[in-house]
């Protein structure tokens, strides 16, 4: 660390992977160990670079799953079919493995307990991953700050981090899925994409003035921030990130 | 803005390597609109080689940048001024 410290700037670092959790079918958690990690807010990403063979560089940005309070920085990776890196990191990646990491980035899409809340997390699919960071950081500082999170996701096999969201104490914590394909037989929830109504029902009483992070693929973040402001939410106070045309629609 | 733009928080990793603090929560003023917003809330392509952040009220382009063989390429032509906080 003493090298980037002194000017703050960052710098790429080997970082040696200590072991993988499968989460879903199509994703994977890396847990990874890094010397010279100096510490990350919730809400962060880093960019991963692979280098192949012949020198041909990949760099791709993954937003870290972990707590601040966590030693060992995790991420967690969807696999696109199609994708250059992904699938490398979900199917192959094995611990012992060492990849390139930059970071931690970002200071504009972060939270810790001390900005408050209440706090309304909506997440795409693998947008859940910055989210859960925040989850866990609240978990970990014992935070009450009231907390609802809105997961879209095609079909209940494809909820991420489901035992530990299930685990959460009620107290405090709502969360609602929408299964937009496929939804479990006896279920009375929401089963369709994102839209006006279903936030009006999901989201926390405008007169709470909700701190708001939306994260998943481009069209639900542009969709879901875009209704938020038309329902009279503080734009002021919601945050977006984007992940790009991230694979299947939701 | 379309399905595959990105924000300002996709271009994070790359602005930390030539500035010495956060980039994301630096404030840009527009050279094209006049607009002031912050890094992270502006709008990245990522498709064409390097990366290109473009204003989020006028499309004007802000930056763009490449890196490639341990080498930086960035033409900040775009951003008449950067608010920076200090520590
Ligand atoms: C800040 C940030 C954080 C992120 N965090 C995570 C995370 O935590 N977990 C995670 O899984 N991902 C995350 N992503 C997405 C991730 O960076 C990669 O984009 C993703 O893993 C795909 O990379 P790839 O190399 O596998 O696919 P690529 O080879 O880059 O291809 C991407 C997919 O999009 C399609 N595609 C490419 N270009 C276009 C286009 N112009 N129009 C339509 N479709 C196109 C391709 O066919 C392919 O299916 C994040 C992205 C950002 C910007
Ligand atoms: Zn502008």
């Amino acid at each position: 660390m003493a090298g980037t410290a002194v000017l703050g700037r960052l710098t790429w670092q080997v970082g040696e992977v200590t072991g993988t959790r499968t989460e879903t079918p199509r994703t994977r958690s890396l847990i990874v160990d890094l010397p010279h990690w100096p510490g990350h807010r919730a809400g962060q990403h880093v960019d991963i670079r692979l280098t192949a063979e012949d020198g041909y560089q990949a760099v791709r940005s993954y937003s870290i799953a972990s707590p601040p309070e966590d030693s060992q920085v995790e991420v967690t990776v969807e696999r696109l079919d199609d994708g250059e890196v992904s699938p490398y990191l979900v199917d192959e990646a094995q611990p012992g493995d060492q990849l390139e990491f930059r970071g931690p980035v970002g200071g504009y899409f972060v939270w810790d307990v001390s900005r408050g809340g209440p706090l309304f997390l909506v997440a795409g699919g693998s947008g859940i991953v910055p989210l859960m960071s925040m989850i866990r950081h609240r978990q970990a500082r014992h935070s009450d700050i009231p907390l609802t999170l809105l997961y879209s996701v095609r079909a209940p096999q494809d909820v991420i981090y489901r035992a530990e969201l299930d685990r959460l104490a009620p107290d405090g914590v709502t969360i609602a899925y929408t299964f937009t394909r496929e939804q479990p037989e006896d279920w009375t929830g929401f089963a369709r994409r994102i839209d006006r109504d279903l936030l009006r029902e999901a989201a926390p009483p405008l007169n709470t003035r909700p701190l708001v992070y939306v994260c998943g693929p481009t069209p639900f973040v542009e969709t879901a921030a875009g209704l938020l402001v038309e329902l009279g939410y503080d734009a002021g106070r919601i945050y977006t990130e984007r992940f790009g045309a991230t694979g299947r629609e939701r | 803005m379309n399905d595959h733009s990105l924000d300002g928080n996709a271009m994070a990793g790359l602005l930390g390597e030539i500035f010495p603090f956060e980039m994301t929560s630096v404030r840009a003023l527009c050279a094209g609109c006049g607009a002031m917003e912050a890094l992270g809330r502006e709008s990245v392509y990522a498709d064409a080689p390097g990366m290109v952040m473009r204003c989020l009220h006028c499309e004007a382009i802000l930056i763009r940048a490449v890196e490639g063989g341990g080498r930086i390429w960035i033409d900040m032509r775009g951003v008449a001024c950067l608010q920076v906080h200090g520590e």
